[in-house]
């Protein structure tokens, strides 16, 4: 039974609630809890952002020489595409709107479990059996997919790209497509239908609300990838000619779906990252998240525009209707330029604690603040004209996915001590995010420089351009600096093992989560709080100290009526 | 707030100064150095914000950090201050939008030009057929095909693909373009400086991507009259392996060549 508290400072506890199942590998086979799931998504992901990490160090090492012999021409198409596909399918993806998403975001709104428990089970199970057979793809004969991570007509047509690993490809993103459907789907319905009472649409915290709006992209763009792979793969096996010219398809359109999908994707990545570095930073600042209805709509507004700007991937198609997609490419900077100034604004006069977590925060504000400012240029077509396809463009990209690392290692931190019980060693974790942060910046800085020199992406060899041997040593050492920081998160998480017990709360953090035990019982809670407001746990712990309204007045009096509790 | 104040300030120290390249090359022809000026616009606009932003970051990182067990205060909205930083991005956003169609409208213009240059691209390699003479010029992978054409002139490429996407890219004019098959994709060049820059393929087209080499050497009208008709009088071959030979060896095994054959 889970009761409302009608006081804070009261305690109601009713008797617990004890759970019997399975335990150990039967447990992990068959639950349908939240938390089991979110944990195992976690796990998974993690490993993938491993594996591609390694790919990544294979590929650096190929281009520290300008006549590299390490891999061939063809296992280094291999290794790029695997990279760039585990990356955003496999780990980047299901790491955002399923991992601690899954975990958290129940226990935010103060629900027992996601609305379809047993679907949630499924696209776990989809996901796994995806990313199996995605990796399945090297020990088949003819290698794994080497057409790039975006699978551009006609090179992935089977005239061109015969062989197994490539519809192994297709296959795994099929299978990982429905997953994260069904993702979305439970996203949706758990944030529409199971908030406790009391947790208005506008109580919810910033994490809850971004995974909202990922959830709603999900629902607009997955299905549009997953039909263009149908396509695809008629087009390969049963003679159509969707994609190729002999036959009267359109290659170009390819492009238009995967972008279509593409595009939505990247925020779809990136907001619920927004929203974990956007709790951490109002939580290690000891304030309320600055500006917090304007966050809301802001990430309303990144969603929205974020289906209308596909084509800005493809200005250098010349087939394509440059100015539409331009103004609304280049609008996405006000909704995200609104974010970073209400992160600058919820860290302003607080009393900043410097956890790892935080730092993870502060290094993906900064990082992230390259990323966003190099992406403007893009969305200009005469200077994506000249940067296309250039390493700038590649580290444009690993710009923006490197904060979403740092975002992602500061939930682990910030989180998991919530999951598991444990806190991490922090001072591992600084010395983390040390590396992490050096590293990043010495791998994609040069790439920039690189891209304006005129290296193309994609080349495992520049025989005509030795002079770029330099930039790309920097660049790879780079790349070597996040790999170490990678171990130290790894040693961290073995030496911090059932060491440093966490509490219930030991961030002093603001929302429904740390209000339950670490770790969550089954069903999640014993009691709840009032909810007033978007941080309960915060208010209970320091009624004295609620948000102020508008303008820096005195504290607002109870604004809303209280909801009428229910047993 | 001093950044606010810093902000115009550091723009006209620019503009006191030569404003500086910020990476990017100055380019050979005209719209390559429109597009050079624009990215030097936005690269203040840039520099200037990113410098703002971190300003403020290092500011609150340092002065805000944690001195007491104290709450801070619990403030949450500031509607002016918001109004301001929702405004102020938009009207920057809009200019820089101005800016881009005034240089884009340029850069995809298609004057009459005097000079026709047909491009086809293939794996691996270029094809530069120049219609209304005997002119031909083929290569793959580091022979690099080389597309010869006249400096202060406006050249008019029709570009296309026999296989697959390809890029068509060449750094120094600040400019690429996809080969698209089944696509006539056309654009014009130009040039205002002689010389011979390098070119390369930029679009992933299957193995030997990384070799699809080919280059564009700028001369005088004069030279480039006297080079078409070197392939008239039945001398195609002998110029066009002058034009490509710099470099015959190659990594591609050759059997490679047989679908395209040598013209």
């Amino acid at each position: 039974m889970v009761d409302v508290l009608e006081h804070p400072g009261v305690i109601v506890d009713h008797g617990h609630e004890e759970h019997h199942g399975p335990s150990g590998i039967l447990k992990w086979l068959t639950s349908t809890d939240h938390k089991v799931i979110g944990l195992s998504y976690t796990i998974t992901s993690v490993i993938m952002l491993v594996i591609g990490g390694a790919f990544a160090e294979i590929i650096r090492a190929q281009l520290a020489s300008p006549n590299g012999t390490l891999v061939s021409f063809a296992q280094y198409n291999e290794l790029f595409t695997m990279h760039g596909s585990v990356m955003i399918y496999l780990f980047a993806g299901p790491f955002a709107f399923a991992a601690l998403a899954n975990f958290i975001v129940p226990i935010q709104i103060g629900a027992p479990d996601m609305a379809f428990p047993r679907l949630n089970a499924l696209s776990y199970w989809l996901y796994l059996t995806g990313s199996i057979t995605m990796l399945s793809g090297f020990f088949v004969a003819g290698g794994a997919a080497n057409f790039g991570w975006v699978a551009y007509a006609p090179l992935s047509n089977s005239a061109n790209t015969p062989g197994a690993g490539a519809d192994l490809w297709i296959g795994a993103l099929l299978l990982t497509g429905f997953s994260a459907i069904f993702s979305g789907v439970n996203l949706c319905a758990t944030i529409f239908y199971l908030r406790a009472p009391g947790m208005t649409m506008f109580r919810m915290p910033i994490f809850t609300w971004n995974l909202l709006i990922t959830a709603i992209l999900i629902l607009l763009a997955f299905p549009v990838l997953t039909a263009g792979l149908i396509m695809l793969y008629c087009d390969r096996h049963f003679g159509t000619h969707i994609f190729s010219v002999n036959g009267g398809g359109v290659p170009v359109l390819w492009q238009h779906i995967f972008w279509f999908w593409g595009h939505p994707e990247v925020y779809i990545l990136a907001l619920p990252f927004f929203g974990m570095a956007t709790e951490i930073i109002a939580v290690f600042s000891r304030k309320p998240v600055f500006g917090y209805k304007g966050m809301v709509f802001a990430t309303i507004s990144i969603g929205a525009l974020s289906l209308g700007v596909w084509a800005h991937h493809m200005f250098t198609t010349g087939v394509v209707l440059l100015p539409f997609f331009s103004i609304m490419s280049l609008l996405i900077a006000v909704p995200t330029g609104i974010k970073i100034f209400n992160w600058i604004g919820t860290m302003w006069r607080g009393q900043i604690w410097f956890s790892t977590a935080m730092l993870m925060a502060l290094g993906f504000l900064t990082t992230f603040l390259i990323g966003g400012l190099t992406g403007i240029y893009l969305a200009s077509p005469p200077l994506d004209f000249f940067t296309h396809d250039t390493y700038f463009v590649v580290a444009h990209f690993h710009s923006v996915v490197m904060a979403l690392v740092f975002a992602g290692m500061g939930g682990l931190y910030y989180w998991g001590p919530k999951i598991t019980g444990y806190l991490l060693n922090e001072r591992l974790g600084k010395i983390q995010f040390w590396f992490l942060l050096i590293g990043t910046n010495l791998f994609t800085l040069p790439q920039y420089l690189l891209g304006l020199e005129g290296m193309p992406r994609r080349v495992a060899v520049y025989p005509h351009d030795p002079q770029w041997k330099n930039l790309n040593d920097w660049s790879s050492i780079g790349a070597a600096l996040i790999g170490v920081s990678t171990v130290i998160f790894v040693i961290n998480v073995v030496h911090s093992w059932k060491k440093y017990p966490a509490g219930d709360n030991p961030w002093d953090a603001q929302t429904l989560e740390w209000f339950t035990t670490s770790p969550p019982p089954h069903h999640n809670f014993y009691r709840l709080p009032q909810i007033r407001s978007e941080r309960p746990t915060w208010d209970y712990n320091h009624p004295e100290h609620r948000s102020l309204g508008h303008g820096n007045h005195a504290p607002a009096h109870d604004e809303a009526p209280d909801e009428v509790p229910v047993a | 707030m001093r950044g606010i104040v810093a902000l115009p300030l550091a723009a006209l120290a620019l503009a006191g100064c030569t404003v500086p390249a910020f990476g990017a090359k100055k380019g050979v022809t005209r719209t390559a150095q429109s597009t050079y000026h624009l990215w030097q616009g936005f690269s203040i606009g840039a520099v200037v914000i990113g410098a703002f932003v971190i300003v403020l970051v290092i500011y609150a990182v340092l002065r805000y950090r944690r001195r007491s067990d104290e709450i801070p205060p619990q403030s949450q909205y500031h509607i002016p201050m918001e109004m301001l930083y929702t405004i102020v991005p938009i009207l920057i956003v809009f200019g820089l939008f101005a800016a881009t169609i005034v240089v884009e409208n340029q850069v995809v213009a298609n004057p009459r030009s005097p000079v026709t240059i047909d491009v086809n691209a293939f794996q691996w390699g270029w094809k530069f057929t120049y219609p209304g003479s005997d002119a031909v010029v083929v290569g793959q992978t580091t022979q690099n095909p080389t597309m010869v054409m006249p400096v202060d002139t406006s050249v008019h490429i029709n570009l296309t693909s026999t296989d697959v996407l390809h890029g068509f890219y060449v750094p120094e004019f600040n400019f690429s373009r996809y080969a698209l098959p089944g696509v006539k994709n056309q654009f014009t060049f130009y040039a205002v400086d002689r010389g011979t820059f390098a070119g390369q393929c930029t679009q992933l087209c299957g193995l030997y991507h990384s070799l699809m080499y080919f280059r564009v050497k700028v001369v005088s009208p004069a030279q480039y009259q006297t080079w078409l008709a070197s392939f008239t009088n039945g001398a195609a071959a002998a110029a066009a392996a002058k034009a490509t030979g710099q470099q015959t060896s190659s990594v591609v095994p050759s059997k490679s060549t047989s679908s395209h054959g040598a013209q």
